[in-house]
């Protein structure tokens, strides 16, 4: 009898049961398919262009697995080396007018690399990641003006790489984990963090519960743009702080910003510092919420040139005169501190990739 | 002979069709009819036949017969050549210069807006002259959309994007106007907000002003499609009069032995006059219609794609500066192989393409060495275009980016000058058709002009000498 009964009320919870277990598996390949899916699409970069790189994707390969890359990132380079390699035998031996540097830049980042628009009909561009590249064309090619600039916006950068359209790109690009599997990054070149950009007379406050209901503008690919993404699902960032559609460089932000369409910019404190110095009425709102470096960044597979950049920055680190603090002060002292001190890279720096 | 209408007035018939009910029922209970009452169609029936039995009864009929007849072929002549004339006056002063006001205000957006990127290519200190060509652009953009206001019906879908451009052009023109003032500062947001403008023109304005042409170009294409189409009815109708007063002539030369009736003559004289006057006009008038459309709107069309393509070429091949390589499209090459290739460069050639396409089309439409030359010169500014446009590539593609933009935007011998002169020969050339098409048409009207008076008038005549032509047989009774 009471077999039974108990039977019969197993019975009932059974139903129960299944269908709690059907509901938690659902809900398991919800949560799980955005982070299978953004990872396909940090892999692939933008708009069908890299279908081949869809294994980048596989957990294995994932350098985000290992706390130590995940905590240092820009730890993960190769030692430095003045040897030529394949990579750079092939760049030297580019013929006639084309023997130059491809290298992708930035030409809306004021004071990084931008194109002067009183500079006439010239069309150079100059700032500080540019002052870079001129060392380094000098150092491998023997020629500052040995460089072939390509903008590209902030979602081609590693497709750019990856296809091989550039050698390397200077750009204001920070070294994370998940780009540590698609590109081979050089020692960190300048520290920054991701700040709030707001006008003046706006309640935002900084990295904030002030953000709630608030449109926030990013550049599509940046890492504004996933730190936001992933700090609104894990509570960090109010729910009600809508992340607007974004947009193909962080400079577009100010035109949304300055015509009404968003309510903060949130990029690298050194870009938006850049931002501000174009417009009195906007400011850097609070302290910078992460902690980033700027690393030139290169084909995987491009060792001997991976190590030669090493070398040359660490050169230009040291060299006083026309080297690292000679184009901080000439281009980033107005905009950034006076000093440069928390924008120096760690001295020295650490190299911790093998292969 | 059972026409109802052609029965002549007859005092007993309109006494007796116009009953009385309303004021019967006032006085309510009505009287019941002592007999069934019959319908006024039934008792006309009727008297017309008692009237068909006499030859004076039949001649009246037949009088009011023909004169009703010729009446009715002069209204429906009237309407038909007014209905025509109207629709060829339309195509003359209205939709085709509405047709050629939207390609001018979808020319003078993108022409702006390339001015615009020129005018950033050349940095801060911009030109006198791309300042002023961008301003005349501007101008002639918002006059060309209050000319197509004032012409299109309100609630029609044109008034919608005539209004949605009205509203766009001021924000455009703020855009370009913030770019300027932080280009003058050496801001590069300036740039930014070049490139946000650029992409309402080319996302919202320039697909709402191709909107507005192709309405226009089908408002046009309706105008020609009511004015050319032969007045059959018109024309049925005139036989049927000639025949029926031929008929009318035969039966009154048997029956008297007379050969004339002056007023039957006279009629048929005049039906002969507005038939033939009908059928030689409106056929001189639709030749010089398909003249027009032929050799002026074909022409006009085919030039005005051409330009529009030059346009976006130059603007693209603007672009491809300005952008330096930040976009790409993957397109397969001849063999199926996947190339990348610089965005706008790729457009910039496929506009060439059409361009091409559309000028060799031109030239082919040209029929005379007038329309050829333009045509043929800017096929020649075309190619030399092409050429210096791979040669700045080439610089570009080798680093060389100043030669390139000397060699796109510079003084001399840029592709700046190849576009000028395309353009400034595809305007000749539409100015040349334009003067074709006005005179070709105008002719067409002109064949019109007179028909639907004369029409109404000659026919009033014929009707009248009908009806004195049997009154005068009728008269030989009394």
């Amino acid at each position: 009898m009471n077999i039974r009964r108990v039977r019969a009320g197993l019975k009932g919870w059974g139903g129960v049961a299944a269908m709690a277990v059907v509901c938690a598996l659902a809900l398991a390949f919800v949560l799980l398919l955005p982070l299978t899916q953004s990872k396909g699409a940090d892999g692939t970069g933008t708009g069908g262009q890299g279908v081949a790189h869809g294994s980048q994707a596989r957990a294995e390969d994932d350098p985000c697995q290992d706390p130590q890359i995940k905590k240092a990132p820009e730890k993960q380079t190769l030692s430095p080396s003045g040897a030529d390699g394949d990579t750079i035998k092939k760049i030297k031996a580019r013929e006639g007018d084309k023997r130059k540097l491809i290298v992708g830049v930035d030409q809306n980042s004021y004071r990084w690399g931008y194109r002067n628009p009183n500079a006439g009909t010239s069309g150079e561009l100059e700032g500080f990641d540019i002052d870079l590249v001129h060392r380094i064309a000098a150092e491998i090619l023997g020629d500052p003006n040995a460089v072939l600039f390509k903008a590209i916006p902030t979602n081609q950068r590693i497709p750019a790489l990856q296809e091989g359209r550039v050698d390397m790109v200077v750009r204001t690009m920070t070294i994370n984990c998940t780009r540590l599997g698609q590109v081979a990054f050089s020692a960190p070149y300048f520290k920054t963090g991701q700040q709030v950009l707001a006008p003046k007379s706006s309640t935002i406050k900084g990295y904030d519960d002030t953000l709630a209901g608030k449109r926030i503008c990013t550049a599509e690919g940046s890492t504004a743009n996933t730190t936001l993404t992933e700090d609104q699902k894990a509570g960090k960032l109010p729910a009600t702080a809508k992340i607007v559609d974004p947009v193909p460089n962080q400079l577009d932000c100010l035109v949304r910003l300055q015509l009404g369409e968003v309510d903060a910019v949130v990029t690298d404190g050194a870009l938006a510092a850049s931002q501000a110095a174009q417009d009195p009425t906007v400011q850097l709102k609070g302290d910078p919420f992460t902690t980033e470096y700027y690393g030139v960044a290169m084909n995987l597979k491009a060792d001997d040139l991976v190590r030669r950049v090493n070398q040359i920055l660490a050169d230009y680190r040291k060299d006083t005169a026309n080297g690292w603090q000679a184009s901080y002060d000439k281009w980033l002292s107005a905009t950034l501190d006076k000093d440069s001190a928390k924008s120096k890279p760690p001295t020295p720096a650490e190299y911790l990739r093998t292969s | 002979m059972p026409t109802m209408p052609a029965v002549p007035p007859q005092p007993g018939l309109q006494a007796n069709g116009t009953p009385t009910p309303a004021t019967a029922s006032t006085n309510a209970p009505a009287p019941a009819p002592s007999e069934p009452r019959r319908t006024a169609f039934a008792e006309g029936v009727d008297r017309l036949r008692h009237a068909a039995t006499t030859e004076p009864g039949r001649l009246r009929i037949i009088g009011a017969f023909l004169a009703a007849l010729v009446i009715a072929f002069g209204a429906v002549t009237a309407w038909q050549t007014t209905d025509r004339a109207a629709a060829a006056d339309d195509v003359l002063n209205k939709s085709q210069p509405l047709s050629s006001a939207a390609a001018d205000i979808y020319r003078s957006l993108a022409d702006a807006n390339t001015a615009a990127s020129s005018g950033f290519l050349a940095g801060g200190q911009e030109t006198a002259t791309s300042r002023d060509r961008y301003e005349k652009d501007i101008d002639k953009a918002a006059a060309g959309l209050v000319k197509a206001a004032a012409n299109s019906d309100p609630d029609s879908p044109a008034a919608a994007t005539v209004t949605k451009l009205n509203r766009l052009l001021p924000e455009y023109k703020g855009l370009v106007e913030r770019a300027r003032t932080y280009n003058r500062q050496g801001f590069p947001v300036g740039g930014a907000y070049l490139r946000y403008a650029n992409e309402k023109m080319q996302n919202e304005m320039l697909p709402a002003a191709e909107d507005l042409y192709t309405s226009e170009n089908e408002r046009l294409r309706s105008d020609y499609d009511d004015a050319t189409p032969y007045p059959w009815a018109a024309i049925a109708l005139g036989v049927v009069v000639l025949a029926a007063l031929a008929w009318a002539q035969h039966r009154n030369y048997r029956r008297t032995n007379r050969v004339m009736n002056h007023g039957l003559v006279a009629a048929t004289a005049t039906a002969t006059v507005v038939l033939l006057w009908l059928v030689v006009g409106h056929t001189v008038a639709r030749a010089g219609l398909n003249d027009s459309y032929d050799h002026g709107v074909r022409s006009l069309n085919v030039l005005h794609d051409a330009r529009i393509a030059s346009l976006k070429a130059r603007g693209n091949e603007n672009l491809t500066l300005v952008a330096r390589g930040a976009e790409t499209v993957t397109v397969k090459d001849a063999d199926g192989v996947e190339q990348t290739r610089d965005a706008y460069d790729y457009d910039f050639q496929k506009d060439m393409k059409t361009l091409g396409a559309g000028l060799a089309e031109a030239a082919k439409l040209a029929d005379d060495s007038d329309g050829e030359k333009p045509v043929t010169a800017a096929q020649g500014n075309m190619t030399e275009w092409q050429k210096r446009h791979g040669a700045a590539r080439d610089e570009d593609d080798n680093g060389n980016y100043e030669a390139a933009l000397n060699r796109v935007i510079g003084p001399e011998n840029a592709t700046g000058e190849c576009f000028d002169s395309v353009d400034d020969n595809l305007a000749t050339a539409i100015g040349h058709e334009e003067a074709e098409f006005e005179q070709a048409a105008g002719g067409g009207l002109d064949a019109m002009t007179g028909l639907p008076v004369g029409a109404a008038v000659l026919a009033v005549l014929g009707a009248a000498g009908a009806v004195l032509g049997i009154g005068r047989r009728l008269s030989e009774y009394r």
